[in-house]
């Protein structure tokens, strides 16, 4: 039984270059192995999701993307803000995206002021359009058994989240309050997850500490951390100790590169390079522990040796499910 | 590498304003401080504008609040100042500088206005770009080095001060604002049309009493515009002035070097000037004439958990990731030839020391 097997809508963020989008990705595919429908969904125009996938710039609308092992789809929505405001004129308004109304609107600047200047109703739209996925119904069940949000990262995400909130304080009563119930509703409910990606290093973790703290303040469900990237010590404790200190026995370093038939003149280059590894690893460990104090279900996932591509996706994806997240 | 190298501390001793830009978790702000303490040792009267440091690196640079004021960093052999960003404060100091007492303390308590200047993205951008034109006004340093927001996309703070001044000038407002204004039958007619669609859709869409909160808001900043306008449009050429270099920062990494790329194309078409690339957190080593497979083999034949064995498989990893980073970095210079590199070297922990910063910025300033 994996972890959050009673969540249906999956935020994963984290701190800018740890790595999201690949585990955001990986999630998706987990999540749809075995025969199930996942939405995996990107807000930031960044289309992040067509360049892991290997394929052309997404459109608008949910279109399949890979097959998880095991069978089951991954489909995949890079959501346009224009089209997203488009489309909800249109939902509850019966406004035709083709028609004067909305042509107008567009003319007097009204699409590009509700879209850019006025960044609070960009991310009522973009929640507003994660929710609707999410609650979608056909024949009486759930149109997508998990959806996979690409969030925005840990500085923002529980503002981003919680902007239905900030608006509905706007507005004590009428139509955008219930919008906006509603949307809080799906967030703070039990099938919902945000899930933290980070690294072992100072900044990632002091961010996803307090990134925690800050969901936990808006009442946000935490669902698990996902620490990305670990190394793998490649010396012993003992020899990581020494290294660390600058310690290394130089001269049996030497003496092995010599026997190995190898230049011994090489050997404080290579002593210097394992200090710096054996420095690494101890503050890895310090962000370990520091990670341990959230009590939270952790996951690590590999430094994989070579960018990460398809084929990385699916064995990321195979790790998640072996630590069960999905 | 084959980009011209970039020579920083040429740029840090003629620029008056440094931007250091890049995607999120590249190192802009170590960057930014690094190139901040070089210039004020190197006899620069300087100021650093950070947005959001790292808990360390502000405690090395003596910022322990954020109060908006730049403070003396001590330590420094040399005149540099730091500051962290509040922009909440920033917004209310532009609103009690250039509206009416009494329209001022409308605006500071409009519920919209409270939403907008304290919590929703995007303001930061605005409030950034505001903040390195009221220091440069000051007159009182001869370099300003700011660091970029953390953005959903590195650009956004470009298009702020465009961005803001198009929807001044826009219909929108005037709409808003007074629909009886404009000229022309025709284009009152499309106007109303437009009003009145808009009108009702948005009192639909957030009720009538947000509807009046949103319009009060917009008239009592309407006094308001035009200092708005001129300010944006003074950033805006503000960065464009010789005297601006941008710095853009990106680690050898696929997405980073891709995000660096679309900024230094899109810093071209806008006629901002560019200084160069920081490569940062490249990975060496001194004794690459070992190979990564022959450290392999000469590491099968040994007990794996010797130490040579572990240091060969160490090296060779190192190898591997140096050669892969290279083959990125190349990808960038060979589509950008003509803009001037410098590599900064990954350190084994976070800099979060006036030391570090300043070894970082010898290795910015080409080693």
């Amino acid at each position: 039984m994996a972890d959050f097997s009673s969540v249906r809508l999956h935020v994963v963020s984290g701190k800018g270059g740890t790595g999201k989008t690949t585990v955001a990705a990986a999630l998706a595919l987990a999540l749809a192995s075995g025969g199930r429908k996942v939405l995996l969904m990107e807000v930031e125009d960044r289309q992040g999701i067509a360049q892991l996938f290997d394929c052309p710039p997404l459109p608008y609308t949910e279109k399949k993307v890979a097959v998880a092992l095991g069978g089951g789809d991954v489909y995949a929505l890079a959501v346009d803000v224009e089209q997203a405001l488009l489309d909800y004129l249109h939902m509850f308004y019966k406004l035709s995206p083709t028609g004067i109304p909305a042509r107008t609107l567009r003319k007097i600047g009204a699409i590009d002021f509700a879209t850019t200047i006025a960044p609070g109703l960009r991310d009522v739209l973009l929640t507003g359009k994660v929710k609707e996925v999410t609650v979608r119904q056909q024949g009486g069940r759930p149109y997508y058994d998990a959806v996979v949000l690409d969030a925005p990262p840990t500085g923002r995400v529980a503002r981003f989240l919680n902007i239905s909130h900030e608006i509905g304080g706007l507005a004590k009563v009428g139509p955008l309050k219930n919008q906006s119930d509603s949307v809080m509703a799906v967030f703070k409910g039990a099938q919902t997850a945000v899930h933290l990606v980070t690294l072992l290093e100072e900044m990632p973790v002091q961010e996803t500490i307090d990134a925690v703290a800050d969901l936990t303040e808006h009442g946000l469900p935490v669902g698990g951390v996902i620490v990305n990237a670990v190394r793998t010590p490649a010396l012993v404790p003992a020899d990581l100790r020494a290294a660390e200190r600058g310690e290394l026995d130089l001269s049996a370093l030497s003496q092995g590169l010599a026997q190995a038939g190898l230049d011994p003149a090489c050997a404080p280059s290579l002593a210097a390079e394992a200090a710096e590894h054996a420095a690494r690893v101890a503050l890895e460990e310090r962000g370990r522990d520091a990670l341990t104090e959230l009590h939270r279900p952790t996951y690590e996932l590999p430094l994989l040796p070579d960018a990460v591509d398809l084929g990385g996706l699916y064995e990321l994806a195979q790790m998640l499910r072996d630590q069960g997240l999905a | 590498m084959r980009g011209a190298p970039l020579d920083l501390d040429q740029v840090i001793d003629t620029a008056q304003i440094i931007v250091c830009c890049g995607s999120g978790g590249v190192g802009k702000t170590t960057t930014a401080a690094a190139l901040a303490v070089r210039a004020a040792e190197r006899g620069r009267k300087t100021v650093v504008l950070t947005i959001d440091p790292a808990r360390r690196l502000a405690q090395a640079m003596g910022l322990s609040e954020l109060d908006n004021t730049p403070r003396p960093v001590k330590g420094i052999d040399g005149d540099l100042d730091a500051m962290m960003l509040d922009m909440k404060r920033t917004f209310d100091e532009i609103v009690l500088t250039h509206a009416e007492p009494v329209k001022a303390a409308q605006i500071l308590q409009n519920p919209f206005y409270q939403a907008l200047s304290s919590s929703f993205a995007g303001t930061q951008e605005y409030m950034a770009m505001e903040k390195l034109g009221q220091l440069k006004a000051t007159g009182e340093w001869d370099l300003i080095v700011v660091d970029t927001p953390p953005s959903r996309s590195a650009l956004d703070f470009l298009d702020a001060p465009e961005r803001l001044t198009t929807f001044l000038d826009g219909r929108l407002v005037k709409v808003l604002l007074a629909p009886a204004k404009a000229s022309g039958k025709a284009y009152l007619k499309v106007v109303s049309v437009g009003f009145n669609v808009f009108t009702s859709a948005i009192t639909r869409i957030i009720g009538a009493s947000v509807l009046q909160d949103l319009s009060q808001f917009v008239a009592a900043l309407e006094t308001m515009f035009g200092g708005f306008r001129e300010r944006a449009q003074a950033t805006y050429d503000l960065l464009k002035d010789r005297g601006t270099a941008f710095v853009v920062v990106a680690t050898p990494e696929r997405d980073a070097l891709r995000e660096a790329a679309y900024f230094v194309e899109r810093l071209a078409e806008e006629g901002m000037p560019l200084a160069g690339l920081v490569v940062n957190r490249v990975h060496r080593s001194a004794a690459a004439g070992l190979t990564a497979q022959r450290s392999l083999a000469a590491a099968e034949g040994l007990d794996p958990q010797s130490l040579t064995a572990g240091v060969l498989r160490l090296h060779a990893d190192r190898l591997l990731l140096s050669d892969r980073e290279r083959r990125m970095a190349e990808r960038f210079t060979s589509a950008h030839p003509g803009v001037p590199v410098v590599e900064v070297a990954a350190q084994p922990g976070d800099v979060h020391d006036l030391d570090g910063l300043r070894a970082v910025g010898a290795e910015l300033a080409g080693g």
